[in-house]
């Protein structure tokens, strides 16, 4: 029995260089069937951050549409977050050692890395785990909410009361990220667990959108433009295009259309007991 | 590097590179900047220094510590920021240079304990684009206590990969500085309703996003760009038409000065205002 979540899920999918560098290093993925969706923003000199970036979207996207599946053949609900969180960590940590192996071997990926922003869709809720200064926001209702704190330097020193998240849009310490993908032998992701509820709109993206426009403006186009993923996408692209578009620009927008719950028949709970 | 021009009566000095993450000012001769006038206290103010970013924090001095003609307690410094203690001037200088702005400094870098710990130097020499990797500041502290974090044993073995990576500012042909303009917004627009019960009212596009229609049933959105304004179908069966044409379901269509809009049945107008 497959998990079919595109009917309650709707994903758009939007990548920009923007207007000033010549290259996109962020990479997308998303599949709204299985219920994922992936943002990383590449790091690393001349081509790198792409390779990087590139390796851990393909290479989780990939893994994870392979583990859905197998789980699903298997005939295993999937309402078990604990599962999720499990193999979220376990693939992390593997895409990790792949990216910082090739960094190390290859000199032309030398010193590459990778952010990462991903949310795994299951029984009603998700799965977020991130590194890095990518993203996810929620619009439920008219409250806009940032999910995720960015692991950045400049979060620290918001955190820690040295200047308030006003200065911070003056710093001179952008993108200073304290967490990335495939930089050390080892990684940390931090992966939290969020009620999902119908009519809720989830947008994952790279620095170079919030970086652009401010979150108000942000908030505005999504619930404005709500009815319309593609077009709320497609402006928020435009936004940060138009106020410069000084990084490449990912955004990753879910509309939740109804609920998802887990198939909760007896003998699926009767299974869970068994496994 | 970042630093500080000392001055009194309009005469300069000295200059003062901020080549340390924490610079204290004061009468005592222990400060880094001595200042040897009565109306400075002993241990009166102090610069910390965070690789680009610098921070100015008065130590409870008996006369206090101006930024631009203001007292300060704690102040994020920018470049131009004039600060005074007395009668000395200290012009804080921060700039970047233009070609390395877009391509380097925008660049995420992962940032390891020993890259703080080297802070101001190898920021200032190779560049903010160099790729200094991986690690974590484990102390998620005030400014100063960022540098007590230890290295990661893994750290001290790490090739010296940070060495070997520049990253040549190739893209300067199409750089921006940071400082620039927000870009110019189209001249103010409104719109007309010419028929139904609302005849005659108008609507001033003073937001970025304004939506139009009724929800569930029709709805367009204007968005207000640098290059003027734009009309998107974005919700229900009938698309509106704009100056004859009938709009293709979320693609933007330009608007142009006096175009005519029929939405649900509705007329109107949309025009440029002066």
């Amino acid at each position: 029995m497959a998990v079919d979540l595109s009917q309650a899920i709707e994903i758009v999918v939007r990548t920009d260089p923007g207007r000033v560098r010549p290259h996109n290093e962020d990479s997308v993925f998303a599949n709204a069937a299985v219920g994922l969706a992936v943002v990383a923003d590449g790091m690393g000199g001349y081509n790198a951050g792409e390779v990087a970036s590139g390796m851990a979207t393909s290479l989780l996207g990939a893994e994870l549409e392979r583990l859905f599946a197998e789980r699903a053949a298997a005939g295993r609900g999937s309402g078990r977050r604990l599962w999720d969180y499990d193999v979220l960590n376990e693939e992390i940590a593997r895409v990790n050692d792949i990216i910082y192996e090739t960094a190390l071997t290859q000199p032309q990926c030398s010193g590459m890395g990778t952010t990462l922003v991903m949310a795994m869709f299951h029984d009603n809720g998700m799965t977020v785990a991130h590194l890095g200064d990518s993203r996810l926001y929620r619009l439920r209702g008219d409250e806009f909410q940032q999910i995720t704190r960015d692991h950045s330097l400049l979060q620290e020193q918001i955190d820690s009361g040295l200047i308030t998240p006003e200065q911070a849009r003056l710093s001179r310490n952008k993108n200073l990220v304290t967490r990335a993908l495939g930089v050390d032998p080892g990684v940390v992701p931090e992966i939290r667990d969020y009620d999902v509820q119908a009519g809720d709109v989830y947008l994952l993206c790279s620095d170079g959108l919030p970086d652009m426009v401010e979150d108000e403006d942000i908030a505005m186009t999504l619930s404005s433009l709500s009815s319309s993923p593609e077009s709320c996408a497609e402006r928020l692209v435009d936004m940060a295009n138009d106020a410069g578009g000084r990084d490449n620009i990912s955004v990753v927008l879910i509309k939740i259309r109804q609920a998802f719950p887990a198939a909760r028949g007896w003998w699926a709970r009767l299974l869970g007991w068994f496994k | 590097m970042a630093k500080l021009i000392l001055s009194m009566d309009g005469l300069v000095l000295r200059e003062i590179p901020l080549d340390k993450e924490r610079i204290s000012m004061g009468r005592k001769p222990h400060n880094d900047i001595q200042i040897d006038n009565l109306a400075i206290s002993g241990e009166h103010a102090v610069i910390i220094t965070l690789l680009n970013d610098s921070f100015l924090e008065d130590l409870n001095s008996t006369n206090g510590t101006y930024v631009n003609g203001q007292p300060i307690k704690k102040h994020f410094l920018q470049n131009g920021d004039v600060v005074e203690l007395g009668k000395y001037r200290l012009k804080y200088v921060n700039e970047v240079a233009p070609e390395t702005v877009a391509a380097d400094f925008e660049k995420t870098v992962a940032l390891r304990p020993e890259a703080v710990h080297s802070t101001v130097e190898q920021a200032a020499i190779k560049g903010f684009g160099e790729t200094r990797t991986g690690g974590r500041t484990t102390d998620p502290g005030a400014g100063a206590s960022l540098t007590a974090t230890a290295p990661r044993s893994d750290a001290a073995t790490a090739p010296p990969r940070f060495a070997a990576t520049t990253t040549t500012p190739r893209f300067a042909t199409t750089t921006t500085p940071p400082s620039q303009p927000m870009p110019a917004t189209p001249s103010r627009a409104a719109i007309q309703i010419l028929t139904g019960g609302n005849a005659g009212k108008e609507l001033e596009l003073t937001k970025t996003l304004t939506t139009l229609g009724k929800q569930g049933v029709q709805v367009v959105v204007i968005a207000r760009r640098p290059q003027g304004y734009f009309m998107t179908h974005v919700e229900g069966a009938r698309c509106p038409v704009v100056a004859g044409e009938k709009l293709v379901a979320n693609k933007p269509h330009p608007l142009n000065d006096h175009d005519i809009i029929e939405l649900g049945g509705v007329k109107m107008e949309f025009f440029l205002k002066g």
